[in-house]
Parts: structure tokens; sequence; C-alpha cells
């Protein structure tokens, strides 16, 4: 394998987890929520994928367990959000806090075991083609899954019926409700597709990127994934864009480090959080591009009338 | 099948109606309840770990205030909570989202070991003066970069506020690491350690310092330019109408610029408190995420800076607490994180009492009377 | 049921008996009956809260009532949901449109209709209907792209693809030119030829008697009377609506017209909106003892008008406003009203005045920096003259009858012609020499609207300039001196009221004097 090779491999592997979590939250911010606790949900995933994993010995089993988890999580922020009409953002910081500190409890007895890795997905023939075979045939499931789920995404919310109620629920949920739309039923079913992707990105870090349990893990991938949602202007393409464009920089800091370049290492290890504030600047400075897709409704709840 | 629609459709359901107005008995209950839910909830995770629940709740929650000892620990505590705390209050009443804390305390902390570090000969107390300032202004200039790019460009400051955390830590890392090592210590990454006019003054134990008296009053000023000053009339019409605070000629932009540098120097200046207080020295560890546990310390105090005095007794508390139970029970200390989490959780959720009342309703439309219904 | 009745004979459709709907403690229909026949246009009248749209939304399925049945064909029928409501046959346009800015006008369509009926070329459907009902539509377009009279036109299509046997419409001239509402009663006239039943929400009398065969008649939720709005007069419907006779404004010769106090030249400014109107060379004067009132259709840029000249939007570079004769571009709403000027926006709530704070809290709001009457009210570190404040209430309470169930009372517990007295009476009660006010009595009561019109001439009296912005030309034409005509952000030249006829001013809406339309268009 070459050194390109491997410089791309790592990158769609940090990229993956990033673009998990961010598709499922453009779903949800689609359909006119905006969950902060992201964070909380990828690391919720993360513990609970880690800890099925090695107490069954099976990794499946144990993205199944991150993707539960997620949603466990999320709807506990729909309960609050959508049924309770709490403030979005202050749940949603609740639901980060809280799944810091859970996964912190129930990971204390995993710190430092062994993990159990999910294997590649091994192509015979494909997957030895020269230069191409690994990078596209020959990566981990779930990086397939995270293409198919964006590829779902994009058509679901443009061609589909459900994308239209979704983008009109998201858009106005007064005029939704006036034609007999459920928004808090729809609200609910995209919080809760949003967990499960963030579980799943949790479950990629516990399970792929690093198959041990470390606290705090997910290192604030969460936030970067919802600055992106923000970056994609509610655009799946452009969201996968990005994801990979915010993974490049992470694996160039990363690399950068390892060479022993004459930069202190904090530098480096800050270009991650540095790129998302110029990223969300660059965008804003040109508001055009995102008025249209802007979910009019975004962060507000719903109560009819009765 | 539709008939069984027809059935289903004839359940209750639990609504919530809007209070005519915000209850006034409500605004007390609501975090002792969520309090109380907070308690009962830990207990049977207490319970579900195989340790003696009520013991459990007793060393989390009591026992810190059993001796004068921890009882100091709560206040030392406490006084960097409600610094931070009573800044946020005010701006999440105006509707700014600082979620930076923790960032702007880092930096504020960093600005004020200029003078100990960079002059170490300067001992006066116009130095530990010097200090305070720097390290308000500190945290003050780095709260003021989201509210530049909010104002400015319209970038979303709850990102970017929290984004400037993990560079504001990165930096202190690099600091400590690297330039403001210090050279007789080992190699070790830490500071100098502070000294004479460079230290606050302490009393009691030696743990108790002048910090906690700077935290009262900014409580106490706050308090009164919230209830009773135009300038805390200004923050809650921004906050909760917009439109109407345009109307009456409040400038949201100055209202962000005004939240992030008040809430940021005050950040700051706990920060700076910690390094020269309890501390002594700069670390790369300088908070145990004060900054965020602010944010819930802000929620349950109700927003009211008096409330926040409780409030971050509270926290407070739950961090000695924490400390308590990992020594006596095992229990990792990653419990205070959780219990903090759900403390949050519960305020939000007991805050729908405030606002609206649950009521079951019979979803089914009135049962015809006269019994010719299809 | 069985036999397809004969279209032209009227059969009862729909009727309703004893119902009733409790928010609380508050009936807002009190045992109600009503039947609505097959072909004919059937007026449902009442004042603002008189509880016509409670009603209709029961009919729609999207209120349930607290008692009382529904006989939808004869059948006793719980319309469970709008989406039932529509599969029964019944379609509705609301006042305030349930339409997704974003989305094209094909998918506004296509999320209302079943799914047996968005088979096929909807589309194709869409324009083909619209054409035929004279009611043109792209249905590629983009609805924020749209005006008003053009979403209303999509609301009226999706019901008409359902064929509905009945068809709600709640106050739709409302938001249309008076041409515009020609052509929506010659759809209306053709949809009851084909055997359709209308029932149609308004309080515009001319209008009812126009195209309405039948009248039902509600006042504080109760039904007050049916009648045949064809051998009515409008003072008689309009006794009805109100309980008392209308209290009618009067108005004393033109009173003495003096030196411009209120100036735009050349006004530009691009909206900071999403989905805005950037006004485009505008020029007025308002003198002194003059009311130039501004009509047009809701959505044509008088908004972004009133936050221009209040100035809560500002361009401090510029040079396009006078206020007492001095340039004001550069002041904000505060230096304004310290020159003199008072501002009441459109929105009451939420803009005009906080719904949780207090009547004095709400003072405060525009009176903190500029109380003409006594000492100021910020006495900054030690608070807020709270003395002053409630003087202050008391006096605005009793000049302009705003009436509480407690004397500090907070806003939200205020009916809306009550606040909407208070928010004016808050400005008045300065008297000031220039007055812009948007949408005076926009939705409220009869005898508060009165009670405000009649504050604001005597007010002009006085010797001040009163710009009015408005949607209702029976208030413009009651109020106004002079007139202009705003549409697509550009606006007409005055006229004299005496000079204009409803038809050159709806003429003029539709956007007549728009000679450069074309290079602003977009």
């Amino acid at each position: 394998m070459s050194p390109y090779e491997a410089i791309l491999l790592t990158i769609i592997t940090a990229s993956t987890p990033l673009l998990l979590a961010a598709i499922g939250e453009l779903v949800v911010e689609r359909s006119g929520v905006l969950n902060l606790g992201i964070e909380g949900m990828m690391v919720m995933g993360a513990v609970c994928g880690f800890a099925a994993a090695h107490v069954t010995g099976s990794a499946w089993l144990g993205v199944i367990a991150a993707t539960f988890a997620g949603i466990a999580t999320s709807l506990l922020f729909g309960l609050l959000t959508q049924t309770l009409m709490t403030n979005q953002v202050a749940t949603g910081l609740a639901i980060t806090l809280l799944g810091l500190g859970l996964s912190g409890l129930i990971g204390s007895g995993f710190v430092g075991l062994p993990g159990v890795k999910l294997a590649n997905v091994s192509i015979p023939w494909l997957s030895d083609l020269p230069y191409v075979g690994r990078l596209i045939f020959g990566q981990d499931p779930l990086v397939y899954v995270s293409i198919a789920l964006t590829a779902g995404v994009a058509y679901t919310l443009n061609h589909t019926r459900m994308g239209l109620i979704i983008r009109a629920v998201g858009q106005n949920h007064a005029s939704a409700h006036n034609l007999g739309y459920r928004v808090v039923a729809v609200r609910y079913a995209c919080i809760a597709f949003g967990g499960a992707t963030s579980g799943l990105a949790g479950a990629y870090l516990s399970l792929v990127y690093t198959p041990q349990w470390i606290e705090n893990m997910t290192a604030g991938r969460g936030w970067i994934a919802l600055a992106l949602v923000v970056f994609s202007t509610w655009i799946p393409g452009r969201l996968a864009a990005g994801a990979y464009l915010f993974g490049g920089v992470w694996i160039l800091g990363l690399y950068a480090q390892g060479m022993g370049v004459g930069i202190p290492s904090q530098l480096l290890s800050s270009l991650p959080y540095v790129a998302t504030i110029l990223a969300l600047v660059i965008i804003s400075t040109n508001r055009r591009l995102s008025l249209i897709n802007t979910p009019a409704s975004l962060g507000q709840g719903f109560v009819p009338d009765r | 099948m539709n008939k069984l629609r027809k059935h289903l459709e004839l359940n209750v359901q639990l609504i919530l109606e809007k209070r005519p107005q915000s209850s006034g008995l409500m605004n007390l209950f609501s975090p002792l309840l969520a309090i109380v839910l907070t308690v009962v909830v830990g207990g049977l995770i207490f319970a579900a770990m195989g340790k003696p629940p009520l013991t459990a709740l007793y060393l989390y929650f009591i026992d810190p205030l059993t001796s004068w000892w921890s009882v100091e620990e709560v206040l030392v505590k406490a006084g960097p909570l409600v610094l931070i705390g009573v800044g946020l209050a005010v701006c999440f009443k105006a509707n700014v989202w600082n979620i930076g804390a923790e960032g702007q305390l880092t930096v504020g902390a960093l600005m004020g070991a200029i003078i100990p570090i960079l002059w170490g000969e300067w001992q006066s107390p116009l130095a530990l003066l010097a200090m305070l300032c720097l390290g308000a202004l500190g945290g003050a200039l780095f709260a003021l970069i989201p509210a530049w790019l909010k104002t400015h460009f319209g970038v979303n400051e709850i990102l970017t506020s929290l984004m400037l955390v993990y560079i504001a830590q990165l930096l202190l890392d690099w600091f400590v690491r690297g330039p403001w090592k210090d050279p007789n210590g080992y190699n070790f990454p830490k500071s100098v350690s502070f000294e004479g006019w460079h230290l606050l003054p302490m009393w009691g134990d030696g743990r108790m310092h002048f910090g906690l008296i700077v935290s009262l009053v900014a409580a106490l000023v706050l308090f009164w330019i919230m209830r009773h000053t135009l300038k805390g009339f200004e923050i809650n019409v921004v906050g909760s109408a917009p439109r109407a605070g345009t109307f009456a000629g409040f400038s949201q932009t100055k209202m962000v610029w005004f939240c992030f540098a008040l809430s940021g120097g005050l950040a700051g200046l706990a920060g700076l408190i910690e390094v020269a207080g309890p501390i002594g020295q700069l670390q790369p560890q300088i908070s145990p995420n004060y900054g965020f546990t602010a944010i819930i310390v802000a929620f349950l105090g109700r927003l009211n800076p008096l409330g926040v005095i409780f409030a971050g007794i509270l926290l407070a508390i739950s961090y000695i607490g924490g400390e308590g139970i990992q020594i006596e029970l095992g229990i990792s200390s990653k419990i205070t994180q959780m219990f903090q989490g759900m403390l949050l959780f519960f305020i939000l959720m007991c805050d729908t009492l405030i606002l609206y009342q649950l009521k079951w309703i019979s979803t089914k439309p009135n049962q015809p009377t006269s019994g010719h219904a299809s | 049921m069985l036999n397809k009745s004969n279209n032209n004979a009227p059969m009862t459709l729909l009727q309703v008996t004893n119902i009733s709907k409790k928010f609380g403690d508050f009936y807002a229909n009190d045992n109600l009956n009503l039947s609505i026949e097959t072909g004919k246009v059937h007026a449902l009248l009442g004042e603002n809260g008189a509880g016509k749209s409670t009603l209709v939304k029961m009919m729609y399925g999207a209120l349930q009532p607290t008692s009382g049945s529904i006989f939808w064909q004869g059948q006793e029928t719980l319309i469970a949901s709008p989406a039932h409501a529509r599969e029964l046959g019944i379609g509705m346009v609301f006042q305030h449109f349930s339409l997704f800015e974003a989305l094209t006008v094909a998918e506004n369509i296509s999320l209302a209709l079943p799914v047996q009926l968005r088979q096929g070329d909807l589309s194709q459907r869409i324009a083909d209907l619209s054409l035929d009902y004279g009611l043109p539509l792209n249905p590629a377009a983009l609805v924020a792209d749209l005006s008003v009279g053009e979403r209303q036109r999509i609301e009226i299509v999706r019901c008409l693809l359902q064929q509905p046997k009945l068809l709600i419409m709640d106050e739709p001239t409302a938001v249309l030119t008076p041409q515009e509402a020609q052509a929506l009663f010659s759809t209306l006239r053709r949809l009851v030829e084909e055997g359709c039943a209308v029932l149609y929400i308004s309080h515009r009398l001319e209008e009812v008697k126009q195209i309405c065969h039948d009248a039902t008649i509600l006042r504080h939720g109760k039904l007050v009377a049916e009648v045949d709005p064809k051998v009515e007069t409008a003072a008689t419907l309009a006794q009805l609506m109100v309980g008392s006779s209308v209290h009618q404004v009067s108005r004393d010769a033109n009173g003495e017209i003096g030196e411009v106090l209120l100036s735009l030249s050349h006004l530009y400014q691009t909206s900071s909106a999403p989905f805005g109107v950037d006004l485009v060379d505008v020029n007025l004067q308002v003198k002194s003892g003059e009311i130039l009132a501004i009509a047009g259709v809701a959505g044509n840029g008088q908004g972004e008008l009133f936050s221009v000249i209040s100035g809560e939007e500002r361009n401090p570079q510029q040079h396009f406003i006078s206020l007492l004769g001095q340039v004001s571009d550069g002041l904000n709403i505060n230096q304004r009203r310290l020159l003199g000027a008072a501002f009441v926006p459109e929105e009451r709530m939420g803009h005009g005045a906080v719904e949780h704070l207090s009547l004095t809290n709400n003072i405060l709001l525009s009176r903190h920096a500029c109380n003409d009457e006594g000492s100021s009210l910020d006495r900054g570190w030690f608070g807020i003259d709270r003395r002053q404040l409630a003087q202050l209430n008391k006096a605005i309470s009793i000049n302009y009858d705003v009436r509480k169930s407690r004397e500090d009372d907070v806003a939200g517990s205020l009916s809306g012609g009550n606040l909407q007295k208070f928010v004016v009476g808050r400005e008045l009660n300065r008297k000031p020499k220039v007055l812009v006010i948007n949408q005076p009595t926009w939705g409220v009561d009869a005898g508060a609207a009165a009670l405000i019109r009649q504050a604001v001439i005597d007010l002009s009296r006085q010797g001040s300039a009163i710009l009015i912005i408005s949607q209702d030309l029976d208030e413009i034409f009651e109020l106004a001196d002079t007139i202009a005509v705003i549409s697509r952000g550009q606006l007409s030249p005055s006229y004299a009221a005496s000079e204009l006829s409803r038809e050159k001013i709806g003429l003029m809406m539709a956007g007549s004097h728009e000679q450069t339309a074309q290079a602003f268009g977009a």
C-alpha cells in the first residue's frame, strides 16, 4: 500500500463518524428540531457499543447496541422538547452533559480492556485491485453504511413523499398541522433517526477507529458534526464533501505531528476546531446560499391549539 | 382496521395547557422538585450498581456538610461556579448562548498569570489587582471572538464559543509545557508557583479565599441590576421578545457584545482566582469543568443571580460528594457529571410545570347523546 | 344518500346542532345551530372574536366541539381531523394561509391531497384546473416569490382539486385588491352553479350582500340572527353584528394644513429579511394637520417602510428621511422619539407590547428614553421611577378606555381591542408631532376601532402629522386626507382622498403606478 493510499484510507476513517452523526442531525434539523445533544448520544453509542461487543465478542452486536443506545438517548431529548416543550438548546446541552457522565460511569469498568474490531469487508479479487482496491472495496462496513445513508437521505428528502412531509414540518409546523400532519410524531421519528446515526457514529469510534473505550472519546466530534450541518446548508451531498474535508484536516494534523514538523503539537491538534470556526464564517458570509433550505421553524417547539 | 383506529382514538391523552400566568409558587417548587427527582433516580442508579442507595445518597449529599473542613471545601468549589453562573444567567436571559465559559476561564487564568510568571519580582497589592483585572480582561476579550463572529458574520455563537474551549485548553497546554514551564520543575508541565502578593488573601484552614467575596458581590450587584435597573429590563425584553426590544430601541448587537463581555469577564476572573487561589500555579488542568457546570448552575438558579448562589452551593456539594463516594464506595467519580446532567435534565422538565399545567383530556370528540352515531 | 341528488335542487349538506366550544372557562361558541345548503353561498358574519373561526375549525375537524353534533348529508358525523373533513368533501381556505414558502406550488398542493389524487401528472392538472377557473398558477414557482393574491389561488386550487362539496372561506378578500375580489366572486358563482356549497366568512357587509344567499350572524359566541342578506342593508347587518348602533367617527372640516413634518425622498432600502420586499424610490410628505394613508395589499413593503421610518432599520449613510425638518437617517428610534415622533407597529403582541410584562413595564418599553411629560423614568443605578409609570398607566387607561381586570395587569391578559387601545394610547398620550401607525385597527372590535380612529383624527386636528399604513379601504376613506398606494415596495404619488375611488385604488394596488416594474421586478 502506497503512503497516499494509507493517508486516504485514514481520512475516510476519520470522516465517517462525522458523516454518520451529521447526516442524522441534518434530517432532525430539516424537520425543524435543533438537537445539540449529538456529543452525548455519540458517546453513549460508543460506550454501549464497546461494552456489548466486549461482553458478547461480536462487533456486530456492538453496532446494534450502539444504535439503540443512541435512539434511547435521543428519545429522552424528544420527550423533553417535543412533549414537555422545553428549550431545545438547553435540553441538547443537558443530553450532552448527561451522556458524557453516564458513559463515563458505564465505561469505568471497561477502561483499558481490549476491544473487538469490526472486520473490514474484503471482496475477493475486487479489493485486490491496484490503487483503488482497498480504497473502494476493502473498507469497514460502516463506511458503506454512511455513504448509503447519505444517498438515502438525499433521495428521501428530495424525491419522496416522506421527505416532502419532513421538509414541510420543518418549514412551517402550524401549516403542516392545519393540513392534518402529525408534527410531533414526524419530529419524534426524525429525532430517533438522528439518535440512531449518532449511536452508529459512536460505535465507529469504539469499534473501528480505536477499538477500545476511552472516556470522552468523542472529543468534540459531535459539535463538529453540528457545525457540518450548518456548513452543508442542509444539503446531504455538500455534507458528505464537508465531512471528508474535515476528516482531511484532522488527519493532516495527526500526520504532521507524527512526522515531527517543527510546529507545536497543540497547534496541530487545534486545527479541526479552528477549521470549524472558519468554515462557519465562510458559509455565513454567503447567506443567500442557505436561505431556501434553512428550516424556518428550526428550534421552535410546537403546541397546537385546542 | 377502521374500527381499531376509532377505538384508539377514544383514548385519553396527556396534554399541556398554557397557564394564564406563570405560577409564583411553581417558580420555587420546580427546582426543588428537580432536586428530589435527581435524588430518587440517583438512589435507583446506586441500587442498580449494587451499592447501598441510602448510604450512597448520604455520602453524596449530606456528608459534605457535616464537617467544617468539607463545608469550606464546598464553598471553595461554589465560588467559581457562582461567579461564572451569574454571568451565564444574564446571557441566557438575554437569549445569548455563551457555552464557552470553560475556555474564557482558561484564557483569563493565562492572562492573569502573566504577572507572576513574567514579572515575578513585582510584589505589591497592585500586582494582585492587576492580575484580577487582566484575568477579567482576558476572559472578556476571548469571549468577544464569538460575539464578533455572531454580530459581524451571523455565525452561531453556540458552536464558535464551544470550539474556542478546545482551542483555549490546547493553548494553556502549550504554555505550561513550553515557554512557561517552570525551569526548576523537574520537567513537570507546570509553571512556577505563585508567591506573596501573587496569591489571593486566604483564611480559615487556609483554603477560604478572597475570591468567594468577589463571587458574592458579583451575584448581589447583578441581582440589583436585573431586578431594578433599566439594563435589567433591557436584558429581559431583548431575550424574551426581540422585536419589542428593537421597538424599545435596544440594540441586539450591543446586547450580544455586552453579554459576552460580562460573562466572559466573570469567567476569566474565576479562572484567575482559581490559579491565584486554590491552585497557586498554572498547570494543564485548572478546572473540573466549572465552565460547563455553571450552565447547570444558571438554570437551576432560575437565571436569577440570588438563585444562582444556592444552585452554586448545591453543585459544589455534588463535586465534593462525588469525591466522597469514590473513596468510600469505590464508585467512579464520573457519577458527579452524571448527577449534574441529570439535574439539568430534571430542571428543564420541571420548568414545563411553570409555563404549563398537565392535563388529561379525552381525545374522543364528545359522545353523541342521541345514540344513533355511525 | 343512495340516489345522486339533482344538483339544482338545494338540499341540506351540513347541519350543526347545539354546538358549543369551551376554552378554559370561556365559551367561544355557545349552543350554535346552522345549516348549509348545496348551491348557495352562506355568509357567517360577526365581529373579531365573535367565534366564527372557532366554529369553522370544528366543521373542518381542526377543533373538536365540547358538546353538540355535526350532521353531514343527514348523517351524524364526528369530523376527527382535517384529513377526515377533506375525505368527506369539505375544503377550507384559511385566512392565514397554510402554505410553505420554500416549497413549490405543486409541492404545496400535493401535501394537502389524499394519495389517490396525487397520481399522474399533478402539475399538469394544477395548470389546467387553475386556468379553467380563472386562477392561473405556475406549478413550479416557489411560493415565496408569489403575491398574496396568488398564494390564495393556491389554497383555492388545492381545495378544488378534491372536488369539494363544501368550500369554507375565511375572510378571503381581506388580502385582495377590489379587482381580485371581483374575480374571486365569479369563481365562487361558478362553483355554486355546479352544485357546491360555500361558507363565506367576512365582516365586509357590501360583499356579503353582493354574493351571499343566506347569512348567520354571531356575537360573543352566540347566534343572534339568521337573515337574507339581499333584503338587509349594510347598516342593519352592522347593527346585528355589533349589538348596538356603531359609533360614527366624526370629522369636522379639514384642519389647518401647515408645514411638512415628515418627508421621505428617493428612499431605497434593501430588505434584510429572508423573503422581504425592497423599497424602491419612495417619496412622501406629511404636513402638520394632515393624515396620509398608505393603502396596499399585505406584504408589499409596508412593514419594511414602517421600520425604516421608525428607525428600527437604519441606513446612517443616507439622507432620505427628514423628521420635523431634521435629517434623521442616522438617528435610532429613541432619538426620533425625542424629536417628537411616535410609532405604533402592526403586531401589537411581541412587537408593540410584550405578552408577559405588566402594563407599566410595557409603557417603559417605548418611554424609557423620552418621557416628555415628566422627569426621566430611568434613574440609572437607582432603578426605574415606578410611581411615574403607575400614573402614566392610569392616565392612559382613563383617556383611552383600556379595560382590564387589574390595574397593572400583564399585557397578555388584555383582549385584542383593549391592548390596541393601550398601545395606541401609550403613544398618543405623548401628543407626538409626528405619528406613524401601521394597521391601526387590524382585528379589533368595532367599538375599539371607532375610539382609536377618533383619537387619531383629534390628534391631527391639533396640528400633528399622521401617517397611516392600512389594508382596510373603509378605514382609509374614514380617516385620510390624502392617500398613496404601495405595491411591491414602490409608492404611488399622493392624491387627495376626494379624488380617488375604490376602483382606482384597486388598480394602483395591483401595480398600475409601477412604471419601472420591469426594471425592479426581480
